[in-house]
C-alpha cells in the first residue's frame, strides 16, 4: 500500500528526512515514531502529497507520490489532533463540507452522511454546532469524516492527545476495527503503550529511521520489556 | 498550618456552562500536586483561578492564607505560571526573555540564577537564539526558567508536557523533582497518566468535578478489586471476548496485554482457571493471566468507569 524509496526532503542545508525507505502493507496498522523534531510530520506531509520530495520516490495506494500526486489525496484520509473538524459548522455542514473536498455529490453524499450520522448516534444533534460536543464525541465524527470516501489508507496524527483514559482506548478500538477492514493506517503518538497496538513500528531519529520492526520483535532485539524502554533506548 | 492552598465551595462558569466545581481541595507545602484529566475536564481553568487571572463567581481560593481577589498582588509576587500555551516573546532571544521576566518581578538573571542554573546551562549554547526558534522542548525549558526566575515559592504548571515526545518529558520530570526537593511546591497538570506516579498527590479532575483526591499510593493500594493481566494468541479478538464473558466487570488494553476485572469476589485461582478454560473453548492459544498490580491509569478509568456507568 505504501512503499517508499530513498525519499529525501532538504530545507537549505538542513535534511530534515535523510533517506529512508519502507513498505507497510495492506490493512497493516503502522506506528511511527520519534522524538520531536526527528522528522515525522516533513515525511508525513510529503507521503500525503503536501509537500515535494527533495529526492527519491513512493508509490501510495498504487500512485506515484510525485507525477500522480492529486490520485494519492483521493485514496488517502488525514485526521489529526489540530486539524480535524470546523467547530463554527454544525455536524451536518462539517460532513458536507469533508464530502464535497473528497468529490462526493449528491445522492452518494447523502447516503454516507446518513450511515455516519446512524453509525455515532447523532441524528437528533445533527444541527447542532461542532463545538458544542464532547471531545471524545468529536474524535468519533473527525475519523468517520477522514474515511467518508472509503480511503485505502489513513494517517493518523496524534489522534489520541488530549483525551481521557477509557476514551483512548475505545478509538484504539474503532482503529483496529478499520485495519480489519483492510484500510491501511499509518499512525503516530506521544503515548507508548499504544505502540503496542500497532503490528509495527519504526523509529525516527535525526531524519532517519533506526530501527523498524513488530513490538515484540524490538523488544526482544534489544532486550527490553516495554515500549517506553524501546523508545528511551534508542532515541537517547 | 502546613497547607498551602484552601479552596472552598469554589465554582467558576463561562456564561451558563460549570467549568470548575470543587467544593474543597488543599495542597500542602512541598506537595508535588497533579492534576490530571482530558481536554475539556476543567484543568486549565483551575490553573487560571489558582494563578489569580479569574475571579471565583462562588467560593473562594487562599494560597499561603492570602485571598486569590483582595491580595492577587501579593500571590503573584510568590508565584510562578507557566501557562499551557507558550507565551513568551517569539521575536526576544532566550536571555531578552529571561531578563523581561525578571524584571518584571524587580529582580535579575544574576541574583537568582543558581535556581535555574540547570535548567539554563541546557539553553546557553543558543541564549542569542530567538524563542520563535526553538524547538518544543528547548521552549518548554524557556518557559520554566521564565516561571522560576522571580524564585516563587510555588509554582503552577498548566500541561508542561503535552506534545513532547517521551524522552523530553522524563527530562522535565526528573527537573520538577529536584524543585520539589528545594521546597517549592509545584501543583501540575498532565494528560500523560504515566508521569502522574511521579506526584506526591494527585485529582483526577472529570467534567468540571475532581472526582477523586488523595496521595499517590493510595490511588494504587485502595483499588477496589483484583486486576488481572491477560495475554492469548490473538489479541484483536481477546478483548472483545473478554467483555463477552458473563462476568466481566471491565476489559481495557494495556500495551501488550488486557487488564481485566472480575464482577465477583471469587478468588484469583478460581477466575484464572475459568478465564483460561473460557478462552481456550473460544480458540485461543497461549492464554496468559496473572495477577496485575493497578496503574495510575487503571485507577483512574475505575473512577470513570462508574461515573460513566452513572451518566
Amino acid at each position: 500500500m505504501i512503499e517508499v524509496k530513498n525519499l529525501v526532503k532538504k530545507f537549505g542545508k538542513f535534511t530534515a528526512v535523510d533517506n529512508i525507505s519502507f513498505e507497510v502493507p495492506e490493512g497493516e496498522i503502522f506506528g511511527f515514531l520519534g522524538a520531536n523534531g526527528a522528522g515525522k510530520t516533513t515525511a508525513i506531509k510529503m507521503l500525503c502529497g503536501l509537500s515535494k520530495p527533495t529526492s527519491g520516490s513512493a508509490t501510495i495506494a498504487g500512485y506515484d507520490l510525485v507525477s500522480e500526486t492529486e490520485q494519492v489525496k483521493l485514496n488517502i484520509g488525514y485526521m489529526s489532533q489540530k486539524f480535524s473538524l470546523y467547530d463554527d459548522l454544525t455536524i451536518s455542514e462539517n460532513i458536507d463540507f469533508y464530502g464535497g473536498l473528497y468529490r462526493l455529490r449528491g445522492q452518494k453524499l447523502k447516503q454516507k452522511k446518513d450511515s455516519i450520522l446512524q453509525e455515532l448516534k447523532l441524528q437528533q444533534q445533527k444541527h447542532d454546532l461542532v463545538k458544542s460536543l464532547p471531545l471524545g464525541w468529536k474524535q468519533k465524527l473527525a475519523f468517520s469524516v477522514a474515511t467518508i470516501h472509503e480511503p485505502k489508507i489513513l494517517f493518523l496524527d496524534e489522534p489520541t492527545s488530549g483525551v481521557d483514559p477509557i476514551t483512548r482506548r475505545k478509538f484504539w478500538e474503532i482503529i483496529t476495527a478499520t485495519a480489519s477492514k483492510g484500510i491501511t493506517i499509518f499512525i503516530t503518538t506521544h503515548y507508548l503503550d499504544e505502540a503496542e497496538y500497532c503490528d509495527r513500528i519504526s523509529i525516527m531519529v535525526n531524519g532517519k529511521i533506526i530501527a523498524l520492526d513488530s513490538p515484540a520483535n524490538l523488544k526482544a532485539k534489544l532486550k527490553v520489556k516495554t515500549t517506553a524502554e524501546i523508545f528511551a533506548k534508542l532515541t537517547r | 498550618m502546613s497547607e498551602l492552598i484552601k479552596v472552598e465551595n469554589l465554582l467558576y462558569t463561562y456564561n451558563s456552562k460549570v467549568a470548575v466545581d470543587v467544593p474543597s481541595l488543599e495542597v500542602e507545602q512541598g506537595d508535588l500536586f497533579g492534576i490530571i484529566g482530558a481536554d475539556g475536564a476543567g484543568k486549565t481553568t483551575l490553573f487560571r483561578l489558582l494563578a489569580t487571572l479569574y475571579k471565583p463567581k462562588k467560593g473562594k481560593i487562599t494560597v499561603f492564607g492570602e485571598d486569590t481577589i483582595a491580595d492577587f498582588y501579593k500571590i503573584r509576587n510568590f508565584t510562578g505560571y507557566m501557562p499551557g500555551k507558550f507565551s513568551l516573546y517569539e521575536d526576544l532571544t532566550i536571555k531578552e526573555n529571561i531578563n523581561f521576566f525578571a524584571s518584571v518581578f524587580e529582580t535579575t538573571l544574576e541574583e537568582n540564577y543558581s535556581l535555574i542554573e540547570e535548567i539554563y546551562v541546557m539553553l546557553k549554547p543558543f541564549e542569542n537564539r530567538k524563542a520563535g526558534k526553538l524547538s518544543g522542548g528547548m521552549k518548554q525549558k524557556l518557559a520554566l526558567c521564565s516561571a522560576l526566575i522571580h524564585k516563587p515559592r510555588l509554582l503552577l504548571l498548566d500541561e508542561p508536557t503535552t506534545g513532547v515526545d517521551p524522552a523530553s518529558r522524563q527530562e522535565f520530570w526528573d527537573m520538577l523533582l529536584k524543585l520539589q526537593q528545594r521546597g517549592i511546591t509545584i501543583i501540575v497538570s498532565t494528560p500523560y497518566l504515566d508521569e502522574a506516579r511521579m506526584c506526591n498527590k494527585l485529582a483526577l479532575m472529570h467534567k468540571s468535578k475532581i472526582i477523586a483526591n488523595g496521595n499517590t499510593n493510595d490511588f494504587i493500594s485502595n483499588f477496589p478489586k483484583l486486576l488481572f493481566h491477560i495475554q492469548a494468541s490473538d489479541m484483536r479478538k481477546l478483548i472483545h471476548q473478554l467483555r463477552e464473558f458473563p462476568h466481566c466487570h471491565s476489559a481495557f488494553s494495556f500495551g501488550d496485554s488486557i487488564h481485566y476485572q472480575d464482577n465477583r469476589d471469587k478468588s484469583q485461582r478460581e477466575i484464572s482457571q475459568e478465564l483460561k478454560t473460557y478462552l481456550k473453548t473460544l480458540g485461543q492459544s497461549d492464554v496468559w493471566v496473572s495477577v496485575q498490580n493497578p496503574t495510575i491509569e487503571d485507577a483512574f478509568i475505575e473512577y470513570l468507569h462508574g461515573e460513566q456507568n452513572n451518566d
